[in-house]
């Protein structure tokens, strides 16, 4: 996209990849090119680099690690993390729960747990979906008593993204069940380790296991564990959803699946010819190529008006995540179509015994992506969530 | 990085929508389907007092010499008020190949008059036999000292009817040229186009022309003018699925049946609101064309152009065909503009390359993303 970048914009990219390509450990960045599982190690040895250098919470305040930089800077910062193949910062940390203390905390919890959080020295998760709270997120029913200088905290949350790992989760509880829906629920930061908190798996389609459900049984949390005030936490929760808005498209991701599959497509020999010197595939490709190029383009879009016109809303982002997702999802369909019969054994080593030909690259992860990526048109506000704001606040149905 | 108009630019939007506003209705616009011409000199006449049609034109043969955001800007009003005089084939197409292949005396003589809105011309460039190449040509230009003579048959000119020069390619020793041919000097059969646009097919026996310019292998010329060209197609389709959508959510908001206006249907909700990804996705891709004609590298300024229109191809071929389904049978009719609208975008996609050529052309080589 450097037709639409700024020669300083162009430089600034430059830097940051050279940076990022010779910072982060060599083997831990391979692992992503050649779509393998990072590890927790993997994840705090890349933050913690980045960190290092100023860079793994650029869009925090100044004072607590922050840059300041623009909205066209910030992208370039996650577009160039994801084409070095960093693990990112952990968005639980860097884009959520960071933002949301340092803008609404205390001074004491600031200080308490910013920095831990910028280093990943807190591992957090989200503590957000019920059950019976998927996209209806407001109707959640986890409660927060209070009783004395604690809150008891009673309810499950679910889907919780990696919370085998984590130290903390920063949970929206109901703390007035009297209050209409959105207006009784508190921001509260709640310690893994606290009696009554139990972490039971979830097992994805795709084999993996990234997700959880949390029980809080009777917890008992410090009260001076409650972001901002009290009844509060929706506004919380909805900056904290905004932030970011064009992260949503995931261009970075999906270029970098583009490169990936055409080096496989490359490589991979069918009817006498590279996959990709196959005219129906290259029309299929091509097609994403061109969608992938309008997407980023309308990030830029939205990058140039966040950019002139700070805080003003703008329609276009609703479009970002909607056709970002599917895009996502669609660059997982075609590599597993490049690796053709070679996806098909379920495997999680590329060891063979002896004597047998060497796995191809994809044939690990491509089915299981496959699967794994049906996820992005349901998270952050499922695709039809996505139709609906259109509908209403733009099309004003 | 800012893709907001300038004041000037927001000017020359307002008049050229003020104008429309008030002569485009949808009844202005059927008598003028209607009649013998199919569009009006006396509107093409005001263009040119608004500066329209010496808008790209340098400003020493009589334009403004202005650039593709004004274009753009030109085209998308056109777009939305389904515009049928022959601005495409006379200044777009036309006049650009005479302003960057012509000789200073050619320029002169011609860049003038388009500007003044006294000479309409028209790009003949496809054949019988030729479908989306602009090189797999029959036609035929011979030498005789200064004069040559043309002998070929030209398909779909869009202006051609009414055009009064042609420029028209032709194939020569060094490969394919560009010509000047008096409209008086050819054998037309005119016709309105399926949008209504008129044109005409055109028979070249023993033609006398002129060459246009020095070269006689003007492809590099072709490339770049189609290109421009490209995206000002691509701004007039955005221009067109904009109003589209807007009439078609109207439209859902109005149209009562089973007690209350269809628009409480989420169905219908969710496709509508799907339109609107095409249209903004359509519209980031025009932005991206209209950049690209600035760059300096020409084989990465049609790569990224041709990718635009195919966006604009698929997100027109989606928009229209929503826009007729989400109206019902009124949306059938001549007599609603909605159809006119699909029209309009069906022809875009099927002027100068279809998407399959497109997807063919921007996927040879590294395509649009690589490391």
């Amino acid at each position: 996209m450097e037709i639409a970048l700024a020669k300083e914009d162009i430089a600034f990219a430059e830097k940051l990849r050279s940076l990022f390509t010779t910072e982060i450990p060599a083997e831990i960045r391979a692992k992503g090119q050649r779509g393998e599982p990072l590890s927790k190690a993997d994840f705090l040895t890349s933050q913690r680099i980045l960190n290092a250098h100023a860079l793994a919470v650029p869009h925090w305040p100044v004072e607590w690690g922050g840059q300041d930089w623009t909205p066209v800077q910030r992208h370039l910062w996650a577009e160039e993390l994801a084409l070095a193949h960093v693990p990112p910062p952990l968005a639980f940390n860097a884009a959520m729960v960071g933002p949301v203390i340092a803008t609404f905390g205390s001074e004491e919890l600031k200080q308490r747990f910013l920095p831990k959080t910028a280093n990943l020295d807190i591992w957090w998760c989200q503590g957000f979906s019920e059950p019976n709270a998927g996209s209806d997120l407001a109707s959640l029913k986890s409660t927060a008593v209070r009783d004395g200088d604690e809150y008891v905290v009673n309810g499950q949350k679910t889907w919780t993204t990696l919370a085998q790992y984590a130290d903390w989760i920063f949970a929206l509880v109901r703390t007035d069940p009297a209050a209409k829906k959105q207006q009784g629920i508190s921001f509260l930061l709640i310690d893994m380790a606290t009696p009554g908190v139990t972490v039971r798996p979830i097992h994805l389609i795709d084999g993996g296991y990234e997700v959880n459900e949390v029980f809080l049984d009777n917890v008992r949390v410090p009260a001076d564990q409650l972001v901002g005030e009290e009844n509060r936490g929706w506004d919380y929760a909805k900056f904290l959803l905004g932030n970011e808005r064009t992260a949503n498209a995931g261009t970075g991701v999906i270029k970098t699946r583009i490169i990936r599959l055409k080096q496989i497509a490359a490589e991979t020999i069918a009817n006498g010819r590279p996959v990709l010197d196959d005219p129906l595939f290259r029309a299929r490709l091509t097609r994403l190529e061109v969608e992938t190029t309008a997407l980023e383009m309308s990030v830029m879009r939205v990058l140039a008006n966040e950019s002139k016109h700070p805080g003003k809303p703008d329609p276009v982002s609703s479009v970002l995540k909607l056709r970002g997702s599917e895009l996502q999802q669609e660059a997982t369909e075609l590599l597993m179509d490049v690796v053709g019969p070679a996806a098909l054994a379920y495997r999680e080593s590329p060891d063979l015994p002896d004597g047998f030909s060497a796995m191809p690259n994809g044939a690990i992860d491509a089915m299981p992506r496959y699967f794994n990526w049906r996820k992005a048109s349901i998270y952050a506000g499922s695709n039809e969530v996505q139709r609906t704001i259109i509908a209403k606040a733009i099309l004003k149905f | 990085m800012d893709f907001d108009l300038t004041e000037e630019q927001r000017l020359l939007a307002d008049t050229v929508k003020g104008l429309l506003d008030k002569r485009y209705d949808a009844n202005a616009r059927l008598a003028l389907l209607d009649s013998e011409l199919g569009w009006s000199r006396e509107l093409w006449k005001q263009y040119a007092e608004l500066g329209l049609l010496g808008l790209a034109v340098d400003e020493q043969y009589g334009g403004a010499g202005m650039g593709p955001a004004e274009l753009a800007i030109v085209m998308e009003s056109f777009g939305r008020a389904l515009v049928l005089e022959p601005f495409l084939s006379t200044v777009v197409l036309g006049g650009s190949l005479v302003a960057e292949a012509g000789t200073a005396e050619q320029k002169q003589e011609l860049l003038p008059k388009v500007a003044a809105g006294e000479l309409l011309l028209a790009f003949a460039c496809t054949e019988p036999g030729s479908r989306w190449s602009f090189t797999e040509l029959v036609t035929t230009a011979k030498q005789d000292g200064e004069r040559w003579t043309l002998n070929g048959e030209k398909i779909a000119v869009l202006g051609g009817d009414s055009a009064d020069v042609l420029v028209v390619t032709a194939r020569t020793d060094d490969g394919i040229g560009l010509f000047l041919v008096d409209a008086a000097d050819v054998i037309r059969a005119s016709y309105a186009m399926q949008d209504g646009l008129r044109g005409a097919d055109i028979l070249l026996t023993d033609a006398p022309a002129t060459l246009l310019g020095t070269s006689t292998d003007a492809l590099a010329v072709i490339d770049a003018v189609v290109d421009r060209a490209t995206a000002a197609l691509c701004a007039e389709a955005v221009g067109a699925m904009g109003r589209m959508l807007t009439m078609t959510v109207d439209y859902l908001k109005t149209r009562v049946q089973f007690g209350q206006p269809i628009a409480v249907f989420q169905a219908l909700q969710f496709r509508s609101a799907d339109m609107y990804v095409s249209l903004e996705q359509a519209r980031s891709m025009t932005l991206l064309a209209r950049l690209a004609l600035s760059g300096d590298d020409p084989a990465e300024r049609q790569r990224l152009v041709q990718a635009a229109k195919i966006q604009i191809d698929l997100a027109g071929k989606h928009i229209s065909q929503e826009a007729i389904q989400l109206h019902g049978g009124i949306g059938m009719t001549m007599e609603y503009p909605v159809g006119h609208y699909a029209k309009r975008v069906t022809v875009i996609a099927k002027t100068f390359a279809d998407t399959d050529t497109l997807l063919a052309a921007v996927g040879s080589g590294e395509g649009l993303v690589h490391a």
